[in-house]
């Protein structure tokens, strides 16, 4: 039998066991709309601009592990989806967006609300696809979810002209694929592996260093498995976060710009870096000359290309994390060594010391509200189980410095390209796939504002979102950054003509709390979590000179930080 | 260091784009890249010279090799190859004495003229990049009309091929 187009959509998406797709409809995907229409497996989450379509597939692909879903139409549709799809790329996460595109007859014309949305999008996406056959339809969104979700994962576009469609052909979904020119490693290099052992082995002051890619590539209970046989310490990334259990005496906390003491100050003298899924970022490394001085540096990454590429390593290894650090596990247990037990003493000895720096400590008796108050509450209150979300800025430092995350999956922000945007219509995606637990989106006065329509999907799907502002009345981090080097010229960073945040949520139908007393933070967080059926919007007049410490200088090394 | 690059890749349409824009986006030098269908239809067969530090070249060959529609890629510089650009070279030929000294030295650096009016020459060289160098360095500058090259391409000596 004959499908339209329109129907081999539905069709597919249903047989990948797409839960749900997060959309917009407009001229060029109506069919396809049509399509949806008549069936109710697959269930559309209507945003209010696309960009909020593609940041809260990104949020449920962050939660769950499993693809997003974004459909938008030509045009307009898709260059406010851009955003979304670089903020997808830039962490390596799952998407496979759709764009109407006008029929295949009028493309190049300059027809209404045609783009080149293959061409636009290409520098941001892992891979791209227009369709121009709909013979071709099934196959490339088999393609597009295969892509999308192995070897490093990333975003996908497929652009289907709406003649597409409408025209028909026969349905076959194939089951499995392969492609000759994409092929993801599926172990890593014994050899490599077993000298990644011996190094390790005969370190005497080794550290783990691991990012995003243990979450993507679920290596977290291989990643805590084999640190803890070791006894070695572990700093995680900010993508990182979660991967290994932040409440665990070996794990220093996050390292970086806004790292820990004892994390970047043990990257700067360990002789051993022993780094998992993660990409030597400059926010990471600081003054990449300066970077670990004294390491001999082990990297396993799924990305050949992300090894070596700005810093030189002595072991690469390439292969899903999960299955390296999992046979590194065997190797060393099946050997019948052990580190060297003294040295590490020592190592954890000099460690002890820079934890004992307290370099998280702040004002705790301060008559305004601190932030950092503000996390620390939130962490107790949800007894560190919360599914928390976060905009750009001093706010997300903060919830990566306060909230400790024992589990993966739990900590979802922007990390590689830095969305402002990005917290809200995230903790829709993280919520529709994870209706019974707590999702928070730590956020700022000035980034809830670039998505602030998505209060209004979280009206329509009752999705009971806490939003805690940590409201500063400052683009907080970019003053930060004016007090440090600009010599405190203000420019254009005090965020004027703040709406009520309280009459704000309540218009959308949501409840709103103003809370500027330190005394009443514990309060209304409690009352907050209780509410399941709306959005809760928190909005915490704090103390507007708090700065995010330590910190990291851009061009500094990591053993030169600011502390207070 | 120069380097040649040859890829295969899958012959869909935007595979060319999709390597032009890794170059400008990451910010590598190209120096000619030229690209052609192969004897097998579904793919196309790029050729690309480009220049670097080791790390940089390293970089390059990841970066290509991580493109969906690369099928396959060789650094040909990393072993015996051969390399072969063509010319065409269209030259102001008036006077018998001029035109006689042009095809003298077209005929030293084993070009063939292929087009003749009264006033012009044109001429085709092929070879590598520096034979082909010292010919139009051999023309005089004020002679030439028109110069177009082909692009490097290249393949390995021996029984080494790249095939899908
Ligand atoms: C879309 C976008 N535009 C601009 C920036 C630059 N930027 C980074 S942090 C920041 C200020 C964020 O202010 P706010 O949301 O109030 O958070 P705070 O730093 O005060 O906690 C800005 C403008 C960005 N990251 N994203």
């Amino acid at each position: 039998m004959e499908l339209t187009g329109a129907d081999i959509f539905v069709r597919c998406l249903q047989e990948e066991g797409v839960e749900y797709v997060f959309g917009y409809p407009g001229g060029a995907v109506l069919h396809i709309y049509d399509a949806l229409f008549r069936q109710d497996a697959v269930k559309h989450i209507l945003v209010r601009h696309e960009q909020g379509a593609a940041h809260a597939a990104d949020g449920y692909a962050r939660a769950t592990g499993r693809p997003g879903v974004v459909l938008v139409t030509s045009g307009p549709g898709v260059t406010n989806a851009v955003t979304g799809i670089a903020t997808a790329y830039m962490d390596s996460i799952p998407l496979v967006v759709f764009s109407g595109q006008v029929p295949t007859h009028l493309i190049g014309n300059d027809a209404f609300q045609e783009v080149d949305s293959v061409g636009i999008t290409r520098p941001c996406v892992k891979h791209n696809f227009l369709v121009k056959d709909v013979r071709d339809l099934a196959l490339t969104i088999k393609k597009a979810f295969y892509i999308a979700t192995t070897g490093r994962p990333g975003p996908v576009v497929v652009d289907i002209p709406k003649d597409v469609t409408a025209h028909k052909a026969p349905f076959d979904y194939p089951k499995t694929i392969s492609m000759r020119s994409y092929n993801p490693v599926l172990r890593g290099h014994p050899g490599q592996i077993r000298r990644a052992v011996d190094l390790m082995l005969a370190a005497k002051r080794p550290v783990f260093y691991t990012g995003g890619g243990v979450i993507l590539g679920e290596g977290s209970e291989a990643l805590t498995t084999l640190t803890r046989r070791l006894g070695f310490p572990i700093t995680n990334t900010l993508m990182g976060l979660g991967a290994y259990p932040a409440t665990d005496r070996q794990f220093l906390g996050m390292l970086g710009m806004h790292g820990t003491y004892e994390a970047n100050m043990a990257m700067h003298h360990c002789d051993v870096l022993i780094a998992v899924g993660a990409r030597f970022d400059d926010r990471v490394t600081g003054n990449i000359e300066k970077f670990c001085p004294h390491a001999q540096i082990i990297h396993i990454d799924i990305d050949p290309a992300s090894i070596s590429k700005n810093v030189k390593v002595d072991i690469p290894i390439v292969g899903p994390v999960d299955a390296v650090l999992s046979e590194m596990d065997r190797v060393v247990a099946d050997s019948g060594r052990a580190p060297d037990a003294e040295a590490l003493a020592e190592w954890w000895r000099q460690i002890d010391e820079w934890r004992a720096m307290d370099c998280l400590k702040y004002d705790r008796k301060s008559k305004l509200i601190k932030p950092q108050h503000v996390l620390e509450c939130l962490y107790r209150l949800t007894a560190g189980e919360a599914y928390v979300t976060s905009d750009v800025g001093q706010h997300q430092m903060w919830a990566a410095q306060f909230y400790k995350f024992d589990r993966p999956r739990r900590w979802i922000n922007s990390g590689g390209l830095g969305t402002m945007g990005f917290g809200l219509p995230a903790a829709i995606g993280v919520q529709l796939a994870h209706p019974d637990e707590t999702v928070v989106c730590v956020t700022g006065e000035a980034s809830v504002q670039m998505c602030i329509q998505e209060l209004s999907t979280c009206r329509q799907y009752g999705l009971p979102i806490k939003i805690v502002n940590l409201n500063n009345r400052y683009m907080g981090m970019v003053r930060q950054w004016q007090e440090f080097f600009y010599q405190g010229r203000y420019a254009m960073s005090y965020m004027d003509a703040l709406p009520d945040f309280v009459q704000l949520a309540e218009s959308y139908g949501h409840a709103g709390m103003r809370i500027d007393r330190p005394e009443d933070v514990e309060g209304a967080l409690r009352e907050a979590l209780k509410v399941r059926d709306k959005v809760v919007f928190l909005d915490f007049i704090t103390d507007q000179a708090e700065n995010v410490y330590p910190m990291i200088p851009a061009g500094a090394g990591q053993n030169e930080m600011i502390l207070v | 260091m120069r380097h040649i690059i040859s890829l295969l890749l899958e012959n869909e349409a935007g595979a060319l784009s999709r390597v032009a824009g890794l170059f400008s986006a990451r910010g590598y030098n190209i120096e000619s890249l030229t690209v052609a269908p192969t004897e097998d239809a579904s793919l196309s067969r790029m050729t690309l010279v480009t220049s670097g530090s080791d790390e940089i070249i390293e970089q390059i060959m990841k970066q290509l090799n991580k493109l969906v529609d690369t099928v396959r890629l060789i650094d040909l510089t990393e072993g015996p190859h051969i390399e072969r650009e063509m010319l065409l070279v269209k030259v102001r030929a008036e006077g018998g004495e001029l035109r006689a000294e042009i095809k003298r030295v077209a005929e030293i650096f084993r070009g063939r003229i292929i087009d003749v009016t009264d006033t012009t020459y044109t001429i085709e060289l092929t070879g590598a990049g520096d034979k082909l160098n010292a010919f139009l360095d051999t023309l005089q500058r004020p002679l030439i009309l028109e110069v177009v090259r082909s692009g490097v391409s290249g393949i390995s000596r021996g029984e080494k091929a790249l095939k899908a």
